[in-house]
């Protein structure tokens, strides 16, 4: 009886703080939100409020009067994230492959270098890569922030990890024996075995690319090529600095996307996370 | 399993091929960045648009020596050091509780997906707008906040809360935990659930309560996954960028300025100092390797010591089959 009375009691503690770290989660969402359909001068007297109000039209208006272009830099972060991704994904698995399917001399050595540099972030390297896309004038090219996804060590033990177990040699042999090169046995067998494994990494690594701030930031200074964040940040700026309204707008523009796309996934990002496929 | 019968190795040539896109990408935009930037630590190199490198001739390690020295860049260290601190204590707390809480059989909580869905959302959300919004929340002088707080009579009139340090700060903290807790929960959940679960029963049958199971059979077999969360955050936060970047881009008085928000104002902005800024990158790049190595060592242990073992079994079982083979013949 007692012991019964402690659980209902625990039990309405662990709703309550969960309820309220919920809310804790979407509330500043809220708050931008309402906030994007709200006047300045709405805003000024009460700045904050759960009801939307019927600005929101005048605030994209005032917002894209200005430099801000969301069409630009959300057609950049695309080009960027969906480039980034595709090749993350198929030369990391091109090289999990490798480790899993033969056996060459080099490769345990190969791996435990994949460990250790899969956690030196690029941010330490930047003045050299700088200096270098400086120096043969690549920079504003959006090429310079894809490519350097085909070496992705993350990836590539996460991948490695998912085809070990997964990957039955019996199949690579039998296709052998049907006269398949091994390169086609990777394209056609091997990717789509691993098709769970693509479609966690796939979204990490779109997001990851998505949020960049940092490498852009150094590296584009034309405003056509600039990214989702960069045009986000120019929102700081003075020409913005009474238009309340409208920086709320802009800031909703760029978070929607996300919260949709995050919520349609949602089953398969939280799995993913669950596979500590996320951080570093 | 590794026998080098003549035929046997004939596809391991692929090995290298498929592994040769990843090694030049990588040598192109890791290392020789890497080794670049090391070398820029050691030179003349400042002003915008220049290329040219002369190594320092009075003192090579001259660089180095001015930023470690720097009570700007020393100021920096101990910001990011503490702001990681601040928020991976909470975080790591906050993510345990619910850890243990969402996996307690006798609780039972239901609507976990829900939950879990929620409060992993403020993760996947932009850095860079996170900090804009809540630049815009302390704003003055008419913020969300100002405005709570004056409409609940705490204060007067609105105030410049973002002049404080401590409030600087303490956002920035908030906002790495608020943004890290859910993902850090996620992890340790899924390490639990990787724990038999007769353990548990049998520590229930025991009778040992939730606090005692909690402490004395949860934490002990999650050890490895709070290590791999610990070195992983410790990382990333030294290289917290975005948000001290955009939310105050390091003010009031450097308060929220961090190490990586400091390399990227002395390459980039004011007199151009890449060298300086490159030599500060190395000393980030040396920690962060020391810890990559910690990181490694721990993890590979384990698998090493399981392949070790299953080469001892094997060998065992292959030595019993001579024998037997062995018998077999004699007889």
């Amino acid at each position: 009886m007692l012991k019964n009375k402690e659980n209902r009691v625990m039990k309405i503690v662990i709703y309550v703080v969960c309820i309220l770290l919920a809310i804790l989660s979407v509330l500043p969402f809220w708050i931008m939100i309402v906030n994007a359909t709200r006047s300045t001068t709405e805003i000024q007297q009460h700045a904050i409020s759960l009801i939307p109000s019927s600005y929101m039209m005048n605030n994209i208006k005032i917002l894209l009067g200005k430099s801000f272009n969301p069409a630009v830099g959300f057609m950049n972060s695309l080009i960027i994230s969906i480039g980034a991704t595709v090749l993350a994904i198929y030369f990391s698995s091109l090289t999990a492959y490798a480790q899993v399917a033969y056996n060459w001399k080099l490769r345990n050595v190969f791996f435990s270098f994949i460990m250790v540099v899969m956690m030196i972030p690029a941010q330490v390297t930047m003045i050299g890569f700088y200096q270098m896309v400086y120096k043969i004038h690549m920079t504003n090219r959006l090429s310079m922030l894809i490519l350097p996804a085909i070496a992705s060590p993350t990836m590539v033990f996460f991948m490695r990890q998912y085809l070990q177990p997964t990957l039955s040699m019996e199949i690579v042999q039998s296709a052998r024996i049907d006269g398949a090169k091994e390169f086609m046995i990777f394209n056609r067998i091997v990717l789509p075995i691993m098709k769970p494994a693509i479609a966690t990494q796939a979204i990490f690594s779109f997001v990851a690319s998505w949020n960049n701030l940092f490498t852009p930031l150094v590296l584009l200074t034309d405003q056509k090529k600039y990214t989702m964040p960069i045009m986000v940040s120019l929102l700081k700026g003075d020409i913005y600095k009474t238009e309340y309204g409208s920086v709320y707008m802009g800031l909703t523009l760029t978070v929607l996307p996300l919260i949709v796309v995050y919520l349609l996934l949602s089953k398969y990002i939280i799995a993913g996370v669950a596979l500590g496929g996320v951080k570093g | 399993m590794k026998s080098k019968k003549p035929g046997y190795d004939r596809y391991a040539k692929y090995g290298y091929i498929f592994s040769i896109p990843f090694v030049i990408a990588f040598l192109l935009f890791s290392l020789y960045p890497t080794v670049y930037t090391a070398v820029i630590g050691f030179t003349d190199l400042k002003g915008l648009g220049k290329t040219d490198i002369h190594f320092l001739t009075d003192d090579l390690f001259r660089n180095f020596k001015t930023v470690l020295s720097s009570p700007s860049f020393q100021l920096a260290f101990r910001n990011t050091v503490v702001i990681w601190l601040a928020n991976f204590i909470p975080q790591m707390l906050l993510a345990l509780l619910l850890a243990a809480w969402f996996t307690d059989k006798r609780s039972k909580v239901k609507g976990q997906g829900a939950f879990k869905v929620l409060l992993y959302m403020p993760n996947i959300i932009t850095a860079a707008t996170i900090a804009i919004l809540f630049s815009g929340f302390f704003g003055y002088p008419m913020g969300p906040i100002n405005d709570l707080l004056v409409r609940f009579g705490f204060i007067d009139a609105p105030i410049e809360l973002l002049r404080s340090k401590t409030v600087a700060r303490g956002v920035v903290i908030f906002i790495q935990t608020w943004m890290w807790y859910g993902s850090t929960m996620i992890t340790l959940i899924s390490g639990i659930l990787g724990i038999s679960p007769e353990i548990f029963e049998s520590a229930e049958v025991d009778g040992a309560n939730r606090v005692q199971t909690f402490f004395h059979i949860t934490m002990p077999n999650i050890k490895t996954i709070l290590l791999f969360t610990l070195v992983t955050s410790l990382i990333g936060g030294l290289n917290m960028f975005d948000i001290p970047r955009l939310f105050q881009d390091g003010k009031p008085d450097d308060a929220t300025l961090t190490t990586s928000l400091f390399i990227y104002k002395q390459a980039f902005s004011g007199s151009y100092m890449y060298n300086r800024a490159a030599a500060a990158s190395m000393v980030m790049f040396l920690i962060i390797a020391v810890l990559a190595a910690m990181m490694f060592f721990v993890m590979r242990d384990k698998d090493e010591v399981k392949l070790n073992k299953q080469i001892r079994q094997q060998q065992k079982a292959y030595a019993k089959k001579m024998k037997a083979g062995k018998e077999n013949g004699s007889c």
